[in-house]
């Protein structure tokens, strides 16, 4: 698998550039993925939904669907697209650090 | 990951004109957009499938076995014995090209190795140059060739650039399946750890967990909560699942998609209303909770061992009979493979018999397996289901067959007998005749070829699909393209958002839950997706009204030609 290195850390990732291990989530990973997709500061907000997406992948050992993401954070899509320009798999998951999703999706 | 062209550059860069050189001397060009990646080498330790290896497809070395040579030609030697069909594919085709011009590979690329004749010729060559006396004798001429590395890269792209959709076999005087060949093919790279990511992941996933997704147990129950909670919020109606019930009558199996992802949960929740409206004895398990199976897409082997839990969950459970949602290759497989994959007579469970209307399903005599299309469309037909198409106003719909359940199933008018009846008449619109049933275009994302890396020779594979959609939507204003496939309603959407901006797509059971009218529901205004309906019901006030609409539309639609 490509490794990425970033400040010093060195991150295991797969071809998508997803981390392959979240116990290898860290502040410098979403610093990382913060500058790859633009954002220029992470707020409030940003953390909320980082926070929930790894509450429930911990309790479920899966990223939510956007639709709980959007109930459980009250952010409309439209809103997680305005935190996350990549929107919430490619953009927000990856930066909380979670595999994604495969299947019929 | 590749940048994907803008579809006037897409568009502009699609030439018919064949290369200069002989096929045999032009190489496969497997650049960023055109292939999806390499399987990483956790899943197949954990699969248990040959040679795990970390690799790339870009790389220049595949880092194959040292006699990947011989692994391939005894597995092509070991699947002309076993699948006879094989062989007949392999020496009957006379190249009369009727397939040529009718894969959308080949309508969206320009690149004449996607003519189903000569991607079949890939390993056709191969063939005849080990198993026949005149490719052994006579090489080239004899239209044979030695098996290198190259050829191998060849079919690794071109076996991924088939949606083993069959409207090439359609075509074909012979009835050649190029289905069947790509998959054995597809099997022949397996067998030397050449897979694809995508299939791969979700195969494991699905071995691991029970799904493509890999939801556990508990994620599958809060999702499936969710949406019955939605249900509650949108209609007043109590939706609610249980899980893993022995003795229930049905086991409902469906596609992951339908309970992780937009459009398919709109659907599951048409489901979950249809159930409660009918007090359906029902049950869903957390361990058959995935009605797809990437493992056919494979191999026949992985397609198989996906498959069992299915009937294995049915036995546990004691149920009677088993239904399935809106999916395309698992009734392809339930269809064509699902009692050989199983190995033993199904004699656990009953030949399916509609509790509500009391028919019975002869067609699913032996795999006892009944789509929720037929299920519903026997339901409206005795006028069993209180209707109001009004509250689809909204939707002006064209339907998508999907090729599994069309060309590998048959199921034509049960989806269209559905839309009639619960959407007002001047709403459905047909796209043109040679895009549509048996004859239907692929989404193009389809066989595990979803992969976001891919995106370029998706849209260039979609294309045909896409055309017929922009067709009705510029001249009827078709504004939702409808489906009975959850690959459809992850690839559509994708699709259409490239090449015809604004269409949504819908599985048809989501509109049987809009068009639902329940005895004890809350005012209606908005739909299941939250959008405000053309002709707001409000009880007491139209009260009436309401109700003469209701009666209209539990008359069931003429019988349609064919039926």
């Amino acid at each position: 698998m490509p490794n990425v290195e970033f400040k010093g850390k060195v991150f295991e990732v797969d071809e998508d550039g997803f981390l392959a291990n979240l116990d290898q989530w860290c502040q410098e990973w979403v610093d990382y993925v913060k500058d790859s997709e633009g954002i220029s500061e992470l707020t409030d907000d940003h953390w909320k939904v980082i926070n929930m997406l790894q509450d429930y992948y911990k309790k479920n050992g899966i990223a939510p669907m956007v639709r709980i993401l959007s109930k459980v954070t009250g952010f409309k899509l439209k809103q997680i697209y305005e935190l996350f320009p990549s929107g919430p798999g490619k953009g927000a998951c990856k930066m909380a650090g979670l595999a994604k999703p495969t299947g019929c999706v | 990951m590749a940048k994907v062209p803008k579809p006037e550059e897409l568009l502009s860069g699609i030439s018919y004109k064949p290369p200069e050189k002989g096929w045999m001397a032009v190489k496969p060009d497997l650049r960023p957009g055109t292939y999806v990646n390499a399987a990483s080498a956790k899943w197949l330790k954990f699969l248990d499938y040959p040679f795990p290896r970390d690799w790339s497809v870009a790389d220049e070395d595949w880092k194959l076995p040292p006699n990947w040579r011989e692994i391939v030609l005894e597995g092509m030697e070991d699947r002309l014995a076993r699948f006879r069909s094989l062989k007949v594919f392999f020496d009957i085709c006379v190249r009369c090209g009727a397939c040529a011009d009718k894969c959308h590979f080949f309508l969206g690329t320009g690149d004449p190795k996607n003519m189903p004749v000569l991607r079949a010729e890939l390993m056709r060559s191969v063939y005849k140059r080990y198993f026949t006396v005149a490719g052994r004798v006579l090489g080239e001429v004899a239209g044979a060739r030695d098996l290198d590395e190259q050829v191998l890269r060849e079919w690794f792209s071109y076996l991924h650039q088939c949606t083993i959709c069959r409207r090439c076999s359609l075509f074909c005087p012979y009835g050649i399946d190029m289905a069947e060949m790509t998959i054995l093919g597809r099997e022949l790279l397996s067998s030397v750890g050449l897979n694809i990511e995508w299939a791969a992941a979700s195969v494991g996933s699905c071995y691991e967990k029970g799904s493509h997704i890999g939801a556990t147990p508990q994620a599958y129950k809060d999702m499936i909560d969710f949406l019955a909670e939605e249900n509650e919020r949108i209609t007043g109606v109590t939706t609610e699942v249980t899980y893993n019930r022995k003795g229930a009558e049905i086991l409902f199996v469906v596609p992951s998609g339908d309970y992780f992802a937009d459009p398919g949960s709109y659907t599951m929740m048409g489901y979950l209303l249809l159930f409660k409206y009918l007090d359906l004895d029902y049950t869903m398990s957390t361990y058959a909770a995935e009605g797809g199976n990437f493992g056919w897409f494979i191999s026949h082997e992985m397609g198989k061992r996906l498959n069992a839990k299915i009937y294995e969950e049915a036995k546990r459970l004691k149920v009677k009979w088993i239904m399935g949602g809106e999916c395309g290759h698992m009734w392809r497989i339930c269809n064509q493979y699902m009692p050989t994959y199983y190995g033993q007579p199904v004699d656990f469970l009953e030949e399916p018999v509609s509790p509500i209307t009391g028919t019975r399903f002869e067609n699913a005599k032996t795999h006892k397996m009944v789509h929720i299309s037929e299920f519903t469309a026997d339901l409206i037909h005795h006028g069993k289901l209180k209707l109001d198409p009004r509250r689809n106003a909204h939707i002006k719909l064209t339907f998508h067959d999907s090729c599994n359940t069309s060309r590998g199933m048959g199921i034509f008018e049960e989806p269209r007998y559905i839309i009639k009846s619960v959407l007002p008449e001047e709403n459905f619109v047909e796209m043109p005749p040679h895009t549509i049933r048996e004859r239907t275009f692929c989404c193009g994302s389809s066989a595990a070829l979803n992969a976001d890396e891919f995106m370029e020779t998706r849209m260039k594979g979609g294309l045909p699909r896409a055309t017929a959609v922009q067709y009705v939507a510029e001249k009827y204003g078709v504004n939702h393209l409808g489906c009975i496939c959850a690959l459809d309603r992850a690839t559509l959407p994708t699709l259409v958002n490239y090449w015809v901006p604004g269409m949504e797509v819908t599985g048809i059971t989501e509109l049987v839950g809009n068009a639902l009218v329940f005895d004890d529901e809350i005012d209606r205004d908005m739909d299941l997706r939250d959008r405000e309906l053309v002709y707001p019901i409000v009880k007491g006030e139209a009260g009436e009204e309401t109700e003469e609409a209701g009666m209209e539309a539990a008359e069931a639609p003429e019988a349609e030609e064919g039926e």
